[in-house]
């Protein structure tokens, strides 16, 4: 055992992998089972099988397209999935100790449902559910719903003032979200039910609280229909690339997923986040930061190159990403998230870039290879996620409130 | 063949994981968590082992409140639904999973997406169980508040199936090709593309669930009033219903399947399963008196004072539950004593409710507590195994059910006496399957394969015939 400080490590699930010529590759699981359970299994087997924290399953309601803010019409690529927290919670129950975080959107939701499906997940996985909230900005995601305009989004307009207010907005929306789900999670105390004969009593009504949210998106009274999860609060992890993200992880999340494109850039990001983290009340309190990378892993690096090339030409375009790309060896990668750590990164979230073979990589490749040089687990240490994030199970806010 | 010459009815059975009223005995020692999977996960096990045709879970969005407290002395608490079955899903091969969702207080697309994918991550065994509320109290706790005009509620809950049937029908199940030779995934550039628009939803675009096994989860209906009936007359591939003995039951069996031709519906094509709660014992006299016994314990004093308050719609907390019913009569208009309950909007009537039930206690000598025992919720089925064994057969072939959804009073191992007992005995009768011969839910209720498009094709012809 080593004292170094140890990196925390996810994979981010989606689809056949990250690069759209995923599919494409033998290995590759066959298109009618990207839909259904049995892949998802295999999935998380391995990761589980590596060891890792968590991982996060992509979401959201609109149909995959390549374009920013609209549908496409190719057919080339992985299109159609199923919901995040239903594919967690079928995983539940056949997992033991993995963190299971699915995405779920806060713009069209309701944080009453949202807070007990949640709750629910970490209920059926005893206490390894996460919730990576995230904001639907496009237009044709409202459409689905129909309750809402959001105006057109241009990527090109991105730093154009109304924009930023349309995104700020939404944060905030998002934030408050966030706000009413927590409440809900502490709205019983954990010893609320007493089952009392004496008293023919079920639940003590004294530890059930209203959390009578008002706010500028909605109103939401409570308390909760299920009782507080096992975690308590199950963590909270948001994925930002710029400063409103980064405030809204601040105030909202245990875990920030960041992507600086090279170590230079993490100072920066942890300090300004470190800064909105005090600027919200909450300093002192852990907020893991971690960095991303989409992960392409060969013994030899010369192969890793390779078949990214190939990929990219099955694709038609060189493959871009909002996270930086790694293209080595299972041990240059451990150097790499060595280096990084040591800039101020608690862990890393990985998106293999092809399932099964890079996530493979990261449980057989890269994490041995952490292992050695002493940096990651050899066992799972909790068996909840937020014990394996070393996050304490935290205090009931209205318990404390009434003591 | 039975003796008119008629063939032997085949019995659906379904277990319902019990919610939040006092039909649950939770002061028994051998009362398990509520919350917990592992209730969960025993129960749907024991339901499938027994062969049954689905599990069901009832759904409440906001904690009961009495006199303007929490109500306290039933089961409170219960864990998101669809959560709940994607996970039996994982331990359960062939059982049917079924939920009530709102359409109140959720968005077709939404929900359309859950559904979905519940049915494909249990390979077609997903079913709903629509259902539609008003209650402004409820509405507190979501974004819209609350709300809808009493009479709307079956129009929106119309449309809001419509919708999702447009949603599950919008992929054809022949979209995806996954060719990796010539890269073509897709054999549509816009799969899933829809619009519905009417009096309540305005929405378009294209759904992002592929086809599910079953084309689209079984759909539930539990309404009893008259738009309830009609409504799963018309859109309903099962209906539960309250009335478990054999006269009620067969003039509401006959009533909701002699609707269904205008509808260009096959009776065959919607089973009618009432709930029912049971008490076995080796004997019919020993089922007898635990039967007497399990409803003291269902309903203690404190119990009953609060239950005549839900008729009476006050305070009564002054009263004795051994002593005799209030002189006075119910205060009439909204009901504000309880709130969040479904059964209190059963009283139509209060005051002629509140003179049989002064009538009754005089004549028979009754506390509130005696009284409340015998006019609320008592057994269904009452015997030993075989009593119970051919009293559900002989509903089931005089056609008063299709079969009946099990509410035990012990969570979660209360079916089990059941499933040892009584199954084998209607196995034995070959009116029970002795193996599940499908893998879908439709299969196991004998529901014809959906041809793809059939749900839009009726919803747009509703007097023409199915395709």
């Amino acid at each position: 055992m080593s004292d170094k400080t140890q990196i925390h490590l996810a994979a981010a699930l989606d689809g056949a992998g990250w690069h759209p010529a995923a599919w494409r590759e033998p290995d590759a699981a066959p298109a009618a089972r990207l839909i259904g359970a049995a892949y998802w299994l295999e999935q998380v087997r391995t990761a589980q099988a590596g060891l890792l924290d968590f991982v996060t399953i992509e979401d959201g309601f609109l149909l995959q397209s390549d374009e920013f803010a609209s549908p496409d019409t190719r057919t080339d690529r992985v299109r159609g999935r199923l919901d995040a927290s239903l594919i967690a919670a079928r995983l539940a129950p056949l997992t033991a100790h993995i963190g299971l975080v699915p995405t779920v959107t806060t713009t069209h939701t309701e944080p009453f449902h949202v807070s007990k499906t949640i709750a629910t997940l970490d209920y059926v996985s005893t206490g390894r559910a996460g919730w990576r909230p995230q904001v639907g900005a496009l237009a044709p995601e409202a459409a689905l719903f129909g309750r809402r305009d959001l105006p057109a989004l241009r990527v090109e307009d991105l730093a154009e003032p109304e924009t930023q207010a349309v995104i700020r907005e939404l944060f905030d929306e998002a934030a408050d979200h966030v706000e009413v789900v927590r409440r809900l999670w502490d709205s019983w105390e954990d010893d609320a039910e007493i089952r009392d004969l004496a008293t023919g009593r079920f639940i003590d009504r004294e530890k059930l609280h209203y959390i009578d949210f008002t706010g500028r998106h909605f109103s939401v009274r409570g308390p909760s229909i299920t009782p507080r999860p096992p975690q308590g609060q199950p963590p909270v992890v948001a994925l930002a690339h710029s400063s409103v993200p980064y405030a809204f992880a601040a105030r909202s999340a245990d875990v920030v997923l960041i992507t600086p494109p090279d170590p230079d850039a993490i100072a920066p990001i942890v300090a300004e986040i470190r800064q909105a983290q005090a600027a919200a009340g909450r300093e002192g309190e852990r907020l893991l930061v971690f960095g991303e990378f989409v992960v392409f892993l060969d013994e030899a690096p010369v192969t890793a190159l390779a078949r990214k090339e190939r990929l990219d030409e099955a694709a038609g375009a060189p493959y871009r990403s909002d996270a930086p790309i790694f293209a080595g060896s299972p041990a240059a990668l451990a150097d790499q998230l060595a280096q990084w750590a040591r800039s101020g990164l608690d862990g890393f979230r990985l998106r293999p870039a092809t399932v099964p073979h890079d996530l493979d990589g990261i449980a057989y490749g890269l994490v041995p290879e952490l292992q050695r040089r002493g940096l990651f687990r050899s066992g799972y240490a909790a068996d909840t996620l937020r014990g394996n994030l070393g996050l304490p199970r935290p205090a009931n806010r209205y318990a404390t409130a009434a003591a | 063949m039975t003796d008119s010459g008629k063939p032997l009815k085949q019995i659906h059975l379904a277990a319902h994981f019990p919610g939040v009223n006092n039909t649950t005995v939770w002061s028994d020692p051998r009362s398990g968590s509520h919350i917990e999977f592992e209730s969960f996960r025993r129960f749907a096990q024991t339901a499938e082992r027994a062969l049954f045709d689905f599990l069901f879970l009832a759904e409440g969005l906001r904690l009961r409140e009495q006199n303007g407290l929490i109500y306290d002395l039933d089961v409170v608490g219960r864990p998101d639904t669809f959560t709940v079955l994607a996970a039996l899903a994982a331990v359960t091969d062939r059982l049917g999973l079924a939920g009530t969702i709102n359409s109140t207080f959720n968005e077709p697309y939404e929900v359309a997406r859950q559904f979905a994918t519940l049915d494909h991550l249990s390979a077609g065994r997903a079913a709903w169980n629509v259902v539609t509320s008003w209650d402004a109290f409820t509405g507190e706790n979501f974004r819209r508040g609350g709300y809808l005009p009493q009479e709307h509620r079956y129009e929106r809950a119309r449309s809001f199936l419509h919708a999702a049937l447009t949603l599950f029908d919008s992929w054809h199940g022949d979209e995806i090709s996954g060719d990796e030779n010539t890269g073509e995934f897709l054999t549509d550039p816009e799969p899933g593309r829809f619009t519905v628009r009417d009096a309540f939803f305005d929405i378009e675009g294209q759904f992002n669930v592929p086809r599910s096994p079953q084309g689209r989860p079984v759909i539930f209906q539990a309404g009893d009033s008259d738009e309830g009936r009609e409504f799963a007359a018309a859109e309903a591939d099962a209906i539960f219903s309250r009335h478990g003995t054999k006269d009620a039951g067969q003039a509401f069996y006959s009533d909701v399947k002699g609707r269904m031709a205008k509808y260009g519906r096959d009776p065959d094509q919607l089973k009618v399963l009432p709930a029912a709660t049971f008490v076995l014992a080796d004997t019919d006299a020993e089922a007898r008196e635990l039967a007497e016994a399990v409803r003291f314990q269902q309903v203690s004093g404190q119990t009953a004072i609060r239950m005549l308050e839900q008729l009476w719609n006050r305070d009564l907390s002054g009263y004795d539950p051994d002593g005799p019913l209030p002189e006075s009569d119910p205060e009439l208009g909204e009901h504000t004593v309880a709130r969040g309950r479904a059964s209190v909007r059963m009283h139509r009537d209060p005051l002629a409710t509140a003179r049989e039930w002064r009538e009754l206690a005089q004549a028979k000598g009754y506390s509130i507590r005696e009284l409340i025992i015998h006019v609320t919720g008592r057994q269904n089925f009452i015997g030993s195994p075989r009593t119970i064994a051919d009293a559900i057969d002989d509903l089931v072939q005089s056609d008063a059910a299709d079969g009946f959804i099990l509410v035990p009073h012990i969570t979660p191992d209360g079916l089990d006496q059941f499933a040892d007992n009584v199954v084998p005995l209607l196995q034995e009768k070959g009116v029970f399957r002795t193996e599940y011969a499908g893998s879908t839910l439709r299969e196991h209720l004998g529901l014809h394969p959906l041809p793809v498009g059939d749900s839009t094709a009726r919803t747009a012809a509703p007097e023409g015939a199915t395709a």
